[in-house]
């Protein structure tokens, strides 16, 4: 190669690199003007009182009760809606990855329609179903089941039902990319080898869609960790939850300090567990970007 | 065997069932005439939905919505589309690491995003403005078109591009009438999905929006808090027709891409 084509190679390159840091600045901008900057100023306001550097707000983790009580419950929720998820979910990515193309696309549908349903609409309907004279007691009541109607909403109960409702998409739709493509053939090869179909289900299938269970879990765990419209609308002041406390904390005692502090520990959660899942099956593939 | 499978398509079946009665079920709620909201409904009327047409709190409220949401949606699918563009044509790690970046809207708790767009509106004076509640829906909704961009750009040959440059089109043209048609599908996706994502965002209108310009969603949540008005019924109804549609538009859109390749 001549001296002055490797000049122009390198020109090129350059001119190359120019473009795209050109064109991706707008996007950059946004995100970090709009995201990263407030998220560094929340954590530097979290440090900081009266002009000088503290951690009274984080100590009150240790301190106040309401603080890890909250964390707790938050997580408790995570964990019971995120298992609630899986075995919802499960069965329906099953179903949908081994039918035909027909039916594997109803079902998508029927999961799809309700993931771009607002959230806020979605409340309000579990709301309207499961209050004292809703439509769940009057059917019980008049099937003879109950006496007296339940206590369906204003609780964690309800909480759970509609977080489960709205996020069941997010364990669902990577399930069902993970299933679709694991052959058939393995399956088929499984079964001619005398195994059993649970067995075949257990030893191969089951394996094989575990990029897909971990990639669902982690995305409506991390999501109902920073639930808010539903814990605020069906928990009745009962469900307390980490996103609560920060709106709470601005709104009504205007305490940026405490609001930053229990952010960033928040935030610190959030990230740690996608590093964590990051271990086994890449962030672009939780993210539905392969 | 045959009875275990039967049974696994009734679970589904439920699933399936349990997943879309709670939206169907407002559609009838909405048409009650009825103060309080029982069902079936005693008798059939209109009057939630005039109550909504005859409100002009709620008519603002709608009007900010849908022009916060238009105007987000191409602002985002302009800037999510170059910059996928970016991503995929960068060879360097760190620069493709930015991708990451980028995403982070969809990642970080949306109510600490609230109060972190909140912290720099309050200090530059964009609290309860237009400009601000645009700003923020397109830094949400970038992640759905960048996404929904580079998926189409992974299927688009690059070697098209450099035959339409060697013949000597400039990169701007040869973006506009070689590259664009091809992964238009992926950008009108990514446009739809940046306009529901707009209209539904709640959250941070909560905390940013206010006076004049406050969001349909925020108004519904305000109301809600308070009581169970059968308005909210009406508007829900609205809303889920509009999710509806553009949930067929995306599905037609993905199928006119299969059937062109």
């Amino acid at each position: 190669m001549s001296m002055s084509s490797v000049n122009s190679s390198l020109a090129h390159q350059r001119r190359e690199r120019r473009l795209v840091l050109l064109l991706l600045a707008p996007a950059l901008a946004v995100v970090g003007g709009l995201l990263i900057v407030p998220l560094c100023w929340l954590a530097w306001q979290s440090v900081r009182q009266d002009g000088g550097f503290t951690l009274a707000h984080y100590a009150r983790f240790l301190t106040d009760d309401v603080y890890w009580m909250t964390f707790l419950q938050t997580f408790r929720m995570a964990f019971i809606v995120t298992a609630a998820a899986l075995i919802l979910g499960y069965p329906v990515a099953y179903v949908a990855a081994g039918t035909s193309r027909r039916w594997s696309l109803f079902i998508l549908a029927m999961v799809v329609l309700p993931f771009w349903t607002s959230v806020l609409v979605r409340a309000y309907a579990w709301l309207i179903l499961l209050q004292r004279r809703g439509l769940v007691n009057t059917a019980l009541t008049e099937l003879g089941l109950i006496d007296a109607p339940l206590t369906l909403v204003n609780n964690e109960f309800g909480t759970i039902v509609a977080t489960v409702h709205i996020l069941l998409p997010f364990m669902v739709l990577p399930l069902y990319a993970t299933m679709q493509k694991i052959p058939p053939e393995l399956t088929m090869a499984g079964s001619s080898l005398g195994g059993t179909p649970l067995h075949v289900f257990l030893r191969v299938f089951l394996p094989l869609s575990l990029p897909g269970v971990v990639a669902g879990m982690v995305l409506v765990f991390v999501l109902t960790l920073g639930f808010y419209i539903t814990p605020e609308l069906l928990g009745g002041g009962r469900t307390y939850m980490v996103s609560m406390l920060v709106s709470r904390n601005i709104e009504v005692y205007n305490e940026w300090g405490a609001a930053s502090s229990i952010s960033v520990v928040l935030l610190a959660c959030v990230f740690f567990i996608f590093r964590l899942a990051s271990l086994v099956i890449p962030f672009e593939r939780i993210m539905g970007a392969r | 065997m045959a009875v275990s499978k039967l049974l696994l398509r009734a679970f589904v079946g439920l699933v399936l069932l349990w997943l879309i009665i709670p939206i169907v079920i407002i559609v009838p709620m909405s048409f009650s005439g009825a103060r309080f909201l029982a069902f079936p409904p005693p008798f059939w009327s209109l009057r939630w939905y005039e109550a909504y047409l005859a409100s002009p709190a709620w008519m603002q409220a709608t009007r900010v919505s849908l022009t916060v949401a238009v105007a987000s949606a191409i602002i985002a699918t302009v800037m999510g589309t170059a910059a996928a563009y970016a991503l995929n044509l960068a060879s360097s790690r760190l620069v493709r690491s930015l991708q990451v970046v980028l995403m982070l809207p969809l990642v970080v708790p949306i109510v600490i995003t609230a109060v972190g767009v909140f912290l720099v509106y309050a200090n530059v004076g964009l609290l309860a403005t237009m400009t601000g509640l645009i700003l923020a829906n397109v830094m949400l909704g970038l992640p759905y078109v960048i996404t929904s961009v580079l998926v189409g750009l992974r299927k688009f040959d690059p070697a098209q591009e450099m035959v339409s440059r060697s013949l000597g089109m400039n990169r701007l043209r040869t973006f506009f009438i070689v590259t664009l048609p091809q992964i238009r599908p992926s950008v009108i996706t990514g446009l739809l999905f940046a306009f529901i994502s707009a209209l539904d965002e709640t959250v941070v209108a909560l905390f940013i929006s206010g006076g004049q310009y406050q969001t349909l969603t925020k108004r519904m949540f305000t109301a809600l808090r308070d009581e169970i008005d059968p308005t909210i019924a009406a508007i829900s109804t609205l809303l889920t027709a509009v999710s509806f549609l553009i949930v067929m538009l995306v599905a037609l859109n993905a199928r006119g891409e299969r059937g062109r390749v």
